[in-house]
């Protein structure tokens, strides 16, 4: 369990961080809460050259109230999400996901931004964020840019985010009434086999699904069955559609499926939909 | 007031809670290089050649060995009365045979080089099918040993027909269900699972002046000892094994590996010390595996429950090796017939390579598996005639009038009380309730159903003949050092041994030392695996200490100028004085100190008359959500009898433990290969590890039958939790699902199988 060889650089600031990307090249990686990158590189999955750690960058931990948005700093842990007064107030679900996350080792050190920038269709946090419409915030060489959650996620461990991008911050819609989140693991500390997120943003309950696909997938045939007056028994029975599970040590593919439609059923009743 | 029986806490906890404890890995080590494994990444293949030329060239790097630069004889089959021709290289000779298996031993100057280095060497192969699963290993289309003919390793109980077993041992199986009205069979598969010592294998070897010092992290130093000796070719003399702490072992560090005896090769080899670890994935290909039988189980008798026949075919995946998990039939026969008095049996079992990690002791090492198959095969037939299986249990059970007891097997059990250790747990449980409870659940439809499983079992402990050694010392400070051949990681031996000694001596257990693991401190020793160590060790330390009392005695009795015979000890005075006038004594110190020259002391080896066989009763709770297949205990009431208790906080840490890897066993954990004998599960995150959140609090219940074989009236508690709550948990999975028809569900009971059950019943499959 020891990593391949590789330089390391520190982070004073999200400006130095970026230049430190564009200097390392390619195959550098920027270090957040090390819980999902250090495995892989212990394992050697992964050979960065270059780390370059933000993990000091106490200004990208904050949650903020940002008008009709709740607005999220990409290294807040999973931990501060959990205990959020703002997050309350205004997006319960992210909290109790956060607090769903691993165990509590994992919450004190993995942060959203790492969750959402690891592109791993398993983890929780990124489904909620396709859920409640998320934009994510990404700073390069050339300055800012803001991508919808819709177009974030590419595919398995792939996003939006170039090799000299850092992902600043993530942008929420606020929730009204009820939400769910159903989890559906063996064991306390493990990844979903299956998940799924019920929330509304806007009055139509949104519907996203975690480890259905390469991404995070938002249930639309169950959304549009919804909006066509479906009951949620009647809505959760597409809740496979368009997805695209695997087959693993956890699930097959088929299961899977079947679990999407019981949580997705479950889900809607407990958000009241 | 005596101190035995009382829950006196253990004497090891302060190191390990604050400043922890010191592993082989923690090992401050002069100059020490380390070594790290190259291992082959294909299940079967032949070796073209290897190319080690980069890595010896590697920073750091001191040598890289292969077979080729190795001068040792190898290892024999590790199966007692295995196929000889099944013999096992240092590193992998022209063939690998398993994915994990050793192929080349790089030596660095640091770890990190070590490793960059191994990935270094380049093997070359050309792929051989590969035979993962037992059954289609017994084809013998693919050979792992082509100049042994077969893959078969050895058959039961044919093998040890007049040997371990009377010549006549083979049993019969011709019309033993002839006079049944009611057979059930059904293939049950008691799966592959991965020990998983929290502290993985690891070891260093250091020679001064031609004699080696090796730290193993071991069960039983002594053997370790012997098997350096024997392999390296020098005298037993010449080797120390030290074990310092020890985290875990489950009977997978019973022998020593190659990879740790190679270190004391390495080391002459070098003339450096050489210290290894192994990662969590490399343990979970190269740490032996348990159970991995395939059971065919078959039991017959009348419609109102009474049991006539039983039969049990087995096939044993030994995987890659022969060790002794291909032998562990043998223990499967001796309990075949658990607590039930059954006519007519039927055993038969066939040992057979696969390309997979071999298979060794894992935590009851053979009589979990056929506790397994008879406590389903009762359910089953209880399913079948339509009677509950508590009932039928009761039925069947071997009346406490008849001890000692000889099953159909030979097995004599030394005394029991089976009808009231299934009478406490049902009381306990409050069964009737609980199926109460379950009609209303299933009248509902809910879709969390209720399942309530039984086991009541027996098993063998201090199995395998052998003495223990134990010594007592008094110094002349009034101190007592006790020397134990007994090996304890986890089990509380320090404080357990220092009971019984100040039981006896009246010093204080603060005051008393235990010493174990040095080969050099202790001189001879067999070690802890079994559930034996109270038995035998814990017996040879109380009979030392009693010994050292009659010594005290005599000499206080010169030194008085009294007769022994009126010399007396004040236990809490600890002192020693003629009855009658308390006033004038000796002290333990100055007894030791008249002692002169060693103090007082005495030693002994003690070997039980025979094995024990504690018992006991489980009841399990499960919710299953009929939905999602979601299994959740939600009770565990477990009586396990293990005769005279000589700590309660210890017994129950070990029944604790035992029914978390019993429950894990059932319903979470399996080592998984592809069919390419690739391993799935080779680290904490794919193999599903029980963890405290998936676990109720255990209701444990106290029942107490002394055996009369040790003066302590003392059997072993190490495995039965393991044993007892496996079945009870499968056997809850499929009551709560009895109702849609289905009569069983494999383990682990994982929710998909689960799932798929309630499908195929649905489908009408599943009966
Ligand atoms: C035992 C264990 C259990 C876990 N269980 C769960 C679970 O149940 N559910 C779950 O969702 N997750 C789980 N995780 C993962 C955990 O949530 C991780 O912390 C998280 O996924 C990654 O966050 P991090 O800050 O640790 O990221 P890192 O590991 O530091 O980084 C992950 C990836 O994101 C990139 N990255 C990180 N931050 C940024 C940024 N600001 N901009 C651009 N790129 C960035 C890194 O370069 C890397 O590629 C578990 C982890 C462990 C070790």
């Amino acid at each position: 369990m020891i990593p391949a060889a590789f330089e390391y650089a520190r982070a004073g600031s999200v400006d130095e961080a970026i230049s430190l990307l564009s200097e390392h090249g390619e195959d550098a990686k920027v270090l957040a809460g090390g819980h999902s990158l250090l495995p892989l590189m212990k394992l050697r999955l992964a050979t960065p050259s270059a780390l370059i750690d933000v993990g000091r960058l106490q200004e990208l931990s904050y949650v903020r109230d940002a008008g009709d948005r709740i607005a999220i700093g990409a290294l807040t842990r999973h931990r501060d999400l959990q205990v959020s007064d703002e997050l309350a107030r205004s997006a319960p679900i992210v909290s109790h996901v956060a607090g769903l996350v691993g165990d509590p080792q994992v919450r004190h050190r993995g942060t959203i931004g790492g969750s959402v920038a690891h592109g791993d269709p398993a983890s929780d946090l990124p489904a909620v964020v396709l859920a409640l419409d998320g934009e994510l915030v990404i700073r390069g060489p050339a300055g800012e840019r803001v991508v919808p959650a819709s177009e974030f996620f590419h595919g398995f461990l792939e996003t939006a985010i170039g090799p000299d991008e850092l992902l600043v911050e993530i942008r929420l819609r606020k929730t009204q009434g009820g939400w769910s989140y159903q989890k559906f693991n063996r064991r306390a500390q493990d990844w979903a086999t299956v998940g799924v997120a019920v929330a509304r943003t806007d009055g139509t309950p949104a519907v996203a699904l975690v480890n259905m696909g390469a991404t995070p997938l938002r249930a639309a045939a169950v959304e549009s069955a919804l909006a066509a007056g479906a009951s949620p028994a009647e809505a959760a029975e597409s809740a496979a559609e368009g997805a695209d599970p695997s087959s693993d040590i956890q699930a097959s593919a088929e299961f899977r499926r079947h679990l999407a439609r019981v949580l997705v059923r479950r889900g809607l009743e407990e958000a009241g939909v | 007031m005596s101190i035995l029986g009382n829950r006196v806490l253990r004497k090891e906890d302060p190191k390990f809670l604050t400043v922890g404890g010191s592993y082989v890995d923690d090992l401050p080590l002069e100059g020490a290089v380390h070594v790290v494994y190259a291992r082959s990444t294909m299940a079967h293949a032949r070796i073209g050649g290897v190319d080690k030329s980069e890595a010896e060239a590697a920073p750091g790097v001191l040598a890289v060995y292969t077979a080729a630069d190795i001068d040792l004889a190898p290892i024999p089959n590790g199966a007692p009365f295995g196929n000889p021709a099944m013999t096992r290289p240092w590193l992998a000779d022209g063939v690998v045979r398993y994915v994990g298996e050793p192929v080349a031993a790089v030596v660095a100057q640091t770890r990190a080089q070590a490793v960059d280095a191994a990935e270094m060497v380049i093997v070359d192969y050309d792929p051989l099918p590969a035979v993962v699963d037992p059954e289609a290993a017994l084809r013998d289309e693919t050979l792992l040993f082509p100049e042994a003919g077969t893959n078969l390793v050895m058959t039961f109980p044919d093998a040890l027909a007049g040997i371990m077993l009377p010549a006549e041992a083979a049993d019969q199986d011709e019309g033993i269900f002839d006079d049944c009205e009611v057979v059930v069979a059904r293939r049950i598969v008691n799966q592959r699972v991965a020990p998983c010592p929290l502290e993985v294998r690891a070891g260093a070897a250091s020679w001064t002046e031609g004699r080696l010092t090796q730290w193993a992290t071991t069960q039983a130093p002594h053997g370790v000892r012997d098997t350096l000796a024997q392999s390296l070719g020098v005298d037993p003399t010449a080797v120390r094994v030290v074990s310092p702490d020890v985290g875990g072992g489950f009977g997978a560090k019973i022998g020593a590996y190659p990879e740790e005896l190679f270190l004391a090769w390495i080391s002459r080899a070098l003339g450096r010390p050489t210290r290894w670890v192994e990662t969590r994935s490399e343990s979970m290909t190269n740490l032996g595996h348990g159970r991995a039988q395939v059971q065919d189980v078959r039991i017959g008798g009348t419609r109102d429950g009474r049991i006539l026949a039983y039969r049990l075919d087995v096939i044993q995946d030994s995987g890659a090796y022969p060790a002794i998990g291909a032998f562990l039939p043998m223990f499967t026969r001796t309990m075949l017939t658990g607590v039930y008095d059954v006519p007519k049996v039927y055993f038969k079992a066939r040992s057979v390579a696969t390309n997979t990690t071999p298979t060794v002791a894992y935590r009851g090492a053979g009589r979990p598996e056929a506790t397994a198959a008879i406590e389903r095969a009762i359910d089953l037939f209880a399913a079948e005639i339509g009677m509950d299986p508590a009932d039928v249990r009761r039925r069947n059970l071997v009346g406490k009038d008849r001890f000692p007891f000889t099953t159909p097997t030979g097995t004599v059990y030394d005394v029991g009380d089976y009808e009231r250790a299934l009478d406490l747990v049902l009381e306990a449980a409050d069964y009737k309730s609980l199926r109460k409870e379950q009609a209303r659940r299933r009248q509902s439809g809910d879709a969390s159903q209720l399942g309530i499983g039984l086991s009541v079992y027996v098993e063998i402990t201090n199995g395998l003949p052998g003495s223990e050694f134990g010594s007592v010392q008094v110094r002349p400070d009034g101190k007592v050092t006790v020397r134990t051949g007994t090996s304890p990681h986890g089990q509380g031996h320090v404080t357990s041994w220092a009971m019984l000694v100040s039981e006896q001596l009246g010093v204080a257990v603060d005051d008393i030392e235990v010493v174990h693991g040095d080969t050099d401190v202790v001189p001879r020793g067999v070690g802890t695996y079994g559930s034996r160590s109270l038995q035998t060790g814990g017996v040879a330390v109380n009979q030392a200490a009693g010994q050292v009392v009659e010594k005290a005695r005599q000499l206080a009795a010169d030194l008085l100028e009294a007769s022994p015979d009126d010399v007396v000890l004040d236990k809490a005075g600890g002192r020693f004085h003629v009855a009658g006038t308390p006033a004038v004594g000796r002290t333990w110190s100055e007894l030791a100190q008249a002692a002169g020259e060693g103090g007082l002391s005495a030693e002994t080896d003690f070997t039980a008359p025979g094995p024990t066989f504690p018992f006991g009763a489980h009841v399990v709770v499960a919710e299953v959500d009929t939905e999602t297949g979601r299994v959740r205990i939600s009770r565990v009431v477990a009586v396990d009898d293990a005769g005279r208790i000589l700590n309660p906080l210890l017994a129950e840490g070990q029944i604790h433990g035992g029914i978390a890897q019993g429950v894990a066993q059932a319903l979470m954990e399996e080592v998984v290969y592809d069919e390419d004998g690739n391993p799935v599960t080779s680290n904490l995150a794919d193999y599903e590890f029980v963890s405290a959140a998936e676990l109720p609090a255990f209701e444990t219940i106290h029942m107490e039958t002394p055996t009369p074989l040790n003066e302590l009236g003392a059997k072993g508690i190490g495995e039965s939790g393991t044993i007892g709550s496996t079945p009870a948990v499968q056997n809850a999975v499929v009551d709560a699902l009895a109702h849609l028809g289905v009569r069983h569900v494999p383990m682990p009971a994982t929710p998909e199988r689960v799932w798929r059950a309630i499908a195929e019943s649905r489908a009408g499959g599943n009966s």
